[in-house]
């Protein structure tokens, strides 16, 4: 296939990629904020749209290796790329049209890993890593940020028992503000960059770039669009699902969760451990529910979403691994794979519209049912 | 396959330590803040033992100036 043309589609679909992670993952950041009233569901869209875009800007140390470690990278070539975008681009689509949070990296590790056993066989792959940087953050990340928020919440409702109503509750918004500001900042910089890293790594393999240099700014500027984009358009089914199915998040809860997501978040990565975003929030949020109540947190919700996790890499490596086998066969298998993705987006955007959830509804969800209450 | 359980082990102090702090500061300022404002008459907590406004809002100077500079080293986390 024509080097340029596989470029050409590989931006595309990184891009694409970069703007399904951003829509995914707004709730990472607003969905407390959005549930709690703290903010207008509009104008926490536009604040964390805003924030990932400068939060792409923040830095340029790009990842040396889009895999981190995962595949051999000698044997990354930009149909196996493709193929593993593709993956992560139909996982995070049809987790989203379920209303489920799931890591878009993990996404992206699991569609790379699949294309790259159809490329160069099993011994390709860094089991080792993907237990160490996959499997076991996926499992340690919501259980440290659950412990974090809930008894950082149980604190908050202790403290503040005899304190003023209204002062605590407008206090404990404006908080909210700041620690989802601090969560979306945080994902710009992480994910918009992982975006750039695709493209850079891609426009240096097809020689466009000299070895070893950063990302153009043009690179930047599109990476942190997409991503802002991505992020505006709100991922509202995700929302819905951390803000509303979880828990009644009151402003205590979401002040306790987006703070203890900010906290594990930047203390790991300054420590050099990359958590999934996703399963921090999460965590953090479930947390916070079961801080103030036990009993008022819907589990079988978090039975759902940790299913959903489990399946994220081993699905989108399936995807990525057909992607890549139909791809390899040249420039039709390309354009074959292309119209299934374009089909496929658009299959379950036309299945999304069947029960829309948009900023006017978000928060239109019966309040849960406490177990005890049901019983 | 090697873990720095080390380090995943200051990752989980550190974070535990940094998040309570943060929210416990927060709701320790707001108890500030709140005793400027005056317990309703007749109401459930009228007569009961509170701050002075004075004390009050010194207490929720410090504590807020304590979650200010956490939030400023993080946000300089995230920069730098």
């Amino acid at each position: 296939m024509d080097l340029t043309l596989i470029v050409v589609v590989v931006v595309v679909t990184a891009l694409a990629f970069d703007f399904t992670n951003g829509f995914h993952d707004t709730a990472n950041a607003m969905a407390t904020s959005i549930a709690t009233g703290a903010l207008r569901p509009k104008v926490a869209v536009i604040i964390a749209g805003i924030l990932n875009l400068v939060g792409a800007f923040l830095s340029v140390e790009v990842a040396k290796t889009i895999s981190s470690g995962l595949v051999n990278d000698a044997l990354i070539s930009p149909v196996v790329i493709f193929a593993g975008l593709v993956g992560a681009i139909l996982w995070n689509l049809v987790t989203w049209l379920f209303g489920m949070p799931s890591s878009s990296s993990h996404a992206l590790f699991g569609g790379l890993i699949g294309a790259t056993i159809v490329a160069a066989g099993t011994s390709a792959v860094n089991f080792g890593a993907v237990m160490t940087k996959i499997v076991l953050p996926a499992v340690i990340s919501p259980l440290l940020a659950g412990v974090v928020a809930l008894v950082a919440t149980y604190l908050a409702y202790r403290i503040t028992t005899r304190a003023d109503d209204g002062t605590t509750k407008r206090g404990f918004k404006a908080g909210q503000i700041v620690s989802a500001s601090m969560v979306a900042l945080a994902h710009g910089t992480n994910d918009a960059q992982k975006t750039m890293g695709i493209i850079t790594l891609t426009l240096i393999t097809a020689g466009v770039l000299a070895p070893n240099s950063g990302p153009p700014f043009w690179v930047i500027l599109t990476s942190g669009l997409a991503i802002a984009l991505g992020t505006y358009a709100g991922g509202w089914r995700i929302i819905q699902t951390l803000g509303k199915r979880v828990s009644e998040i009151q402003t205590p809860q979401g002040f306790a969760a987006e703070t203890s997501a900010a906290t594990v978040i930047l203390t790991s990565s300054h420590l050099g451990f990359a958590l999934s975003t996703t399963q921090v929030a999460t965590g953090a949020i479930f947390g916070a529910g079961s801080g103030r109540r036990l009993a008022s947190v819907q589990w079988g919700v978090a039975g759902q979403m940790v299913i959903a996790w489990a399946l994220t890499l081993p699905s989108a490596a399936v995807v990525g691994a057909a992607a890549a086998w139909l791809a390899s066969t040249g420039t039709v298998g390309t354009v074959i794979v292309v119209i299934v993705l374009v089909a496929a987006a658009a299959g379950i955007y036309a299945a999304s519209r069947r029960r829309p959830v948009t900023a006017h509804n978000v928060n239109d969800v019966p309040a849960p049912v406490p177990a005890t209450a049901a019983a | 396959m090697s873990i720095a359980w080390g380090s995943l082990l200051v990752v989980c102090v550190v974070s535990l330590a940094i998040g309570v702090a943060v929210v416990a500061l927060a709701a320790f300022a707001l108890v500030g803040i709140s005793a400027r404002v005056s317990v309703p008459a007749g109401g459930p907590d009228d007569g009961a033992k509170t701050l002075s406004p004075a004390a009050g809002t010194a207490i929720a100077g410090i504590c807020l100036l304590a979650v200010a500079l956490i939030v400023g080293y993080g946000l300089w986390i995230i920069i730098a």
